[in-house]
């Protein structure tokens, strides 16, 4: 399917009902190269990558529901590259600049908005962190501006500055960062992967991974055997469950994340502004409506919904920040399975198996890391050989002693 | 609903009032057990989709140690019982 200001005059002539498919419906071949677990961002962006740029075309994603059931389509469309170790900065980094390209790569609007992303400090300890950040990051070539206090009420004037407990003294913005229509990322990679000849099914369930002499032969699924020459998982807040079908023993939890959004409002919010004092986030979506959220609901849970408690405690957070958000109305509530992982960071990596190979760990921050994550999963898949900007984000990192932990809260997944 | 927990000694509270540990199934290997014992205890989790029994410490509450059983996938609680009586029974 392909796009023009005259297509959709076309079609509004004939009433919308013309309009194709934008990926084939395939069923399943016996055999495949490669096959993805996971229609995901990250199962169909290693999809694409491996198509386009390895040369791997004999390729299936298998997704349990429809495609972007899963956290592509839950989550608030955060996109960023503001990490502070050495381990992750230069990966989100390279994510950020595939961002950049990605809608001319695909031809596909994924309507990224580099509005930029704020995090407020509250204490001069906060403030020495995020200089110490911001510093970080200018050491991997990745522009971080401190903003302080009297320039912030310029740009942002309607925010609690002079709150008791939580005084806004300022923050640190990195100008490039911004959000992208989670759904068009989903729907361009699809497309894209499609075009190049891999096949998407949809509905297809992968029950079981079938071994012969050490080596995966292919997967059982509710459209019947499938056999592969290599498998990769790419199944986010279910790894856990897919990977007992290996025998794979891997350091996550499964945790819900809730979102939230308004009635839509005129434009209001021009960033996306994180709070300090806890972990709400807040941007304002192009249809007008507040999208935000903030940590998990501390219970590890595979249920795609929250608990009220946390949903009062996010509101709370919110207001305390943003005083005026009494006032707007919430229209819906929802949540998504997190692949908390030990040290909050991903892992992209082989596994004790020759020809099985894992991503997962994305706990609550994977959205911004789809291209990369994708690019760097594929060039493993087709090379055998680690990604240079994915080299820190081993399996056996925690064996190692090398875990990758930004926020110093050890192996505990609810603290990340 | 795990945001209501019944705790033995304090009765029904509030989720907030808790601190959450996790995986309560798998006892501490012996200091000199092997590097191996000790990163699956540390870092790997079981995860289960279901039934599931965790570590909850009343901190805003009794301040011990409970162990919550209950399913990851409906958040039913089966059971709270002290941490201690939870190491008896199995020891028993
Ligand atoms: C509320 C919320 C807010 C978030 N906000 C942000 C944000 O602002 N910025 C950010 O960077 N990240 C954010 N995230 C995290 C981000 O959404 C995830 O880390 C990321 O989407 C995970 O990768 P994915 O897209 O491949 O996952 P998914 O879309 O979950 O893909 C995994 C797929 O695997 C499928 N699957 C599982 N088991 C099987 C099986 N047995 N057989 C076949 N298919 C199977 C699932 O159905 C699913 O579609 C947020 C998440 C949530 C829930
Ligand atoms: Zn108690």
């Amino acid at each position: 399917m392909r796009y023009s200001a005259f297509s959709i005059v076309r079609n509004a002539l004939s009433g919308n009902l013309n309009w194709k498919p934008q990926w084939r419906q395939p069923q399943p071949k016996s055999h495949y190269d490669v096959i993805i677990i996971g229609g995901g961002g990250h199962g169909l962006s290693t999809a694409y990558y491996l198509a386009k740029e390895f040369g791997v075309k004999n390729v299936a994603v298998l997704e349990k529901g429809y495609l972007g059931s899963g956290n592509v389509g839950r989550n608030t469309t955060i996109v960023r590259s503001n990490y502070m170790l050495p381990g992750n900065e230069p990966f989100y980094e390279f994510s950020m600049k595939l961002w950049e390209g990605l809608e001319q790569d695909l031809n596909y609007n994924v309507m990224l908005s580099q509005r930029g992303v704020i995090m407020l400090y509250h204490s001069d300890a906060q403030r020495d962190a995020y200089v110490r950040r911001g510093n970080a990051m200018w050491m991997e070539g990745v522009a971080a501006e401190l903003i302080e206090r009297e320039q912030l009420k310029k740009m942002i004037p309607f925010l609690n500055y002079d709150h008791a407990r939580y005084p806004i003294l300022g923050g640190l913005l990195q100008r490039r960062a911004g959000t992208a229509r989670h759904d068009a990322v989903a729907w361009g990679y699809a497309r894209g992967a499609d075009r190049h000849g891999v096949d998407i099914i949809e509905h297809c369930e992968v029950t079981g991974i079938r071994r012969e002499n050490g080596v995966v032969t292919g997967v059982e699924t509710t459209k019947g055997f499938i056999g592969c020459g290599k498998l990769a998982l790419a199944a986010a807040g279910n790894s856990s469950r897919v990977g007992e079908m290996a025998d794979l023993k891997l350091p996550l939890e499964s945790h819900v994340l809730q979102a939230f959004v308004t009635e839509g409002l005129k434009p209001c919010i021009d960033h996306v502004i994180v709070y300090g004092g806890g972990h709400f986030y807040i941007s304002q979506s192009d249809k007008g409506g507040l999208v935000f959220g903030a940590e998990i609901d501390g219970y590890s849970s595979y249920a795609q919904r929250g608990n009220l408690a946390t949903a009062e405690h996010v509101m709370e957070e919110g207001v305390t920040m943003i005083p005026g958000l009494s006032r707007v109305r919430v229209l819906r509530a929802w949540g998504g399975v997190m692949d908390m992982s030990m040290d909050g960071s991903p892992i992209i990596d082989r596994t004790s198996i020759d020809n099985l190979y894992l991503n997962c760990g994305w706990c609550y921050g994977g959205f911004k890391a789809t291209p990369a994550s994708g690019y760097c999963f594929a060039h493993l898949i087709a090379r055998n050989d680690t990604h240079p900007v994915a080299r820190a984000l081993r399996l056996d990192r925690f064996a190692r002693g090398y875990a990758v932990d930004e926020a110093g809260a050890g192996p505990q997944p609810n603290l990340h | 609903m795990a945001s209501l927990i019944t705790c033995p000694h304090c009765g029904v509270r509030p989720k907030e009032e808790f601190a959450i540990r996790g995986d309560a199934s798998r006892g501490r290997p012996e200091p000199m057990d092997s590097d191996e014992a000790w990163h699956d205890y540390v870092y790997v989790r079981a995860n289960p989709r279901g039934r599931t029994q965790e570590h909850w410490h009343h901190v805003a509450g009794c301040r011990r140690f409970l162990v919550v059983e209950r399913d990851t996938a409906t958040h039913e609680v089966y059971s709270v019982v002290d941490a201690a009586e939870f190491a008896l029974r199995a020891t028993r």
